[in-house]
């Protein structure tokens, strides 16, 4: 499969669902669509057709405002019908912003409040420990959202008890909702933080590079300790008007010209 | 038997009966009575340290996987703290995570203010999904634990940690979500829970001496609350107080007003800690500075006979 082509049709399906809404957090879901893709169509073991497949890799997207960019993925791999797309956060629908695990096939945990979905998956984790399973669990955090104090509490808990089951990212796009992080509260050093929480830490450039997360992950799964992954990624990559808008893209009205310029720009067609 | 102990055992015997279920401590394994469970199961009883709002997500997510974790502090941690994690990770997500909070309200006598929760019910009452019992007793509690087990969903236990008065028979039966009758009577109906159950008796030996045949209800379940049974009662006596150690906004005397006022409104008054934070002292102490004492239930149910006109 070429990952790249993967990775713009993804991208087509966010835009997608954003844009037949025309507003929605566009940004956060297209700074993480190559690691999504390298994910899911490389790593996680995993069933579509049984979603609740017992040993199970798992994702949980802490960052749970990234929905859009996870329901194009599951879309794709046939969870759901594709026409699902054009319900994101319509009456009824089983796509809402934020993940949820008990509306959308393939989700593995409700996220949105932040902050919490790491503390899950830390506890997911620790739970295939005690079966030993050999499931692996990832997870995704921002970097805005490590500002929160439970993310610390549960990195001390993940190294305390030695969970190398688990594998978890960073999507450092150097933004959040407000402004850039380093001018509302500074996380960096990211990397020295996690190394003194005792986690195993690789620093990855190229963030929104499928080869570079590829051989992160697979090195990530030799570690003795859990791995924290940091992305060096661009909020909003990969269409013009979002990686435009910066600091505007967070949650950003997406107009019918910016739709179909950004299909335009994806090879898609209206 | 302490209660923190007789609950210690009942869960030991449980956790070698299901090995899904875990226990959680923050950093309050020991004086909950728990201090001998890492050593009996090093895998599922696991001390978090003191981080209460990991522990509440750890659960959901270990939930998640299969597992039914209980996880514990006192009062004011188990949920002022940690409200938006039961709320979200826990309720919201539908997990199967038993909470305990133990030392409610003046119980936590010289920790004090900081420590005396007057406030979990009503900060727990409006999330939903979550049953919240309050045990009166070592026999209610131990027959009520495996009901508990077995109901999927988040259940919150406020828990007394010391030695209570024996209030029910050992082989009294109790459903989770019937309130339980400890008397009957034609005058005015007492809805009591937790310690003031016991007070509530000893004031009823004052009533009777004054020719009031009052009911006596334990309402050990205050979400979801028995609305039934405690309109037939109204509906009979037309009198009602509430008895709790707790704000009386937010907890019982709150959630039998919502159903006597939609329903069949009678003269109500209440017994509890009056919108105030707590402070150090054992408890007869507290329950004098509180108002919380059997003369202060008399006191009500007269109040509320003179508003019905008897």
């Amino acid at each position: 499969m070429d990952m790249n082509l993967k990775c713009k049709e993804i991208r087509r399906n966010i835009l997608l669902e954003i844009g037949t809404l025309g507003v929605g957090h566009i940004g956060g879901s297209l700074s993480i669509v190559e690691l999504l893709v390298t994910l899911y169509y490389k790593h996680m073991n995993i069933d579509p057709r049984n979603p609740q497949k017992e040993g199970r890799d798992r994702l949980i997207v802490s960052k749970g405002h990234s929905g859009p960019a996870v329901y194009a993925v599951l879309a794709d791999l046939g969870y759901f019908p594709k026409d699902w797309l054009l319900t994101l956060n319509k009456p009824g629908t089983n796509l809402p912003s934020h993940c949820d695990m008990n509306r959308t096939p393939g989700i593995d945990m409700t996220t949105g409040s932040l902050g919490q979905g790491f503390s899950c998956a830390v506890g997911i984790a620790k739970a295939s420990q005690i079966k030993n399973d050999g499931a692996t669990i990832y997870t995704i955090i921002g970097d805005g959202e490590s500002q929160e104090g439970q993310i610390w509490e549960a990195a001390m808990f993940a190294s305390a008890h030695r969970l190398k089951n688990l594998i978890a990212f960073t999507d450092n796009n150097k933004l959040q909702l407000d402004g850039k992080v380093s001018d509302i509260c500074a996380v960096e050093p990211l990397e020295d933080k996690w190394k003194a929480f005792g986690w195993n830490v690789i620093s990855v450039e190229g963030g929104n590079n499928v080869e570079e997360i590829d051989s992160a992950i697979t090195a990530a799964k030799n570690s003795k300790m859990p791995t924290m992954i940091i992305l060096n990624t661009v909020k909003g990559y990969g269409i013009k008007f979002a990686e435009e808008a910066g600091t505007s893209n967070h949650s950003m009205p997406i107009s019918e010209e910016m739709f179909k310029e950004g299909m335009k720009e994806l090879g898609g067609e209206i | 038997m302490e209660m923190r102990k007789m609950f210690a055992l009942e869960l030991e015997k449980l956790m070698n009966e299901n090995e899904n279920i875990v226990l959680l401590n923050a950093d309050l394994a020991k004086p909950n009575g728990f201090g001998e469970f890492s050593s009996k199961f090093p895998e599922r009883a696991i001390n978090m340290g003191i981080a209460e709002q990991n522990m509440a997500s750890v659960a959901a997510g270990m939930s998640s996987y299969g597992f039914i974790p209980f996880i514990c502090s006192f009062t004011p941690f188990a949920t002022r703290r940690i409200c938006d994690q039961i709320a979200i990770s826990i309720c919201y997500a539908k997990q199967n995570v038993k909470i305990i909070g133990s030392d409610p309200g003046i119980s936590a006598e010289y920790n004090g203010g900081t420590h005396m929760s007057f406030e979990d019910i009503g900060v727990l009452r409006s999330v939903p999904n979550i049953v919240i019992f309050e045990p009166t007793d070592n026999a209610q509690l131990r027959n009520l634990l495996p009901q508990i087990i077995d109901y999927k969903g988040p259940v919150y236990i406020r828990m007394f940690r010391k030695t209570t008065p024996d209030i029910f028979d050992e082989n009294e039966t109790f459903n989770l979500f019937k309130a339980k009758k400890l008397k009957d009577g034609k005058d005015i109906s007492i809805f009591c829970s937790g310690i003031m159950v016991d007070e509530t008796l000893k004031a009823n030996k004052t009533l009777e001496e004054m020719g009031i045949d009052a009911e006596i209800i334990n309402i050990h379940t205050i979400k979801p609350i028995d609305e039934e049974s405690i309109i037939s009662f109204v509906q009979k006596t037309k009198a009602a107080v509430t008895v709790e150690n707790h704000n009386i906004i937010g907890g019982l005397r709150s959630a039998v007003s919502e159903v006597i006022c939609e329903n069949y409104p009678v003269p109500l008054r209440s017994v509890g800690i009056r919108d105030t934070f707590g402070q150090v002292g054992k408890m007869p102490y507290l329950k004098e500075v509180y108002k919380m004492t059997e003369k202060d239930i008399v006191s009500a149910a007269v109040s509320a006979l003179e508003a019905k006109g008897d």
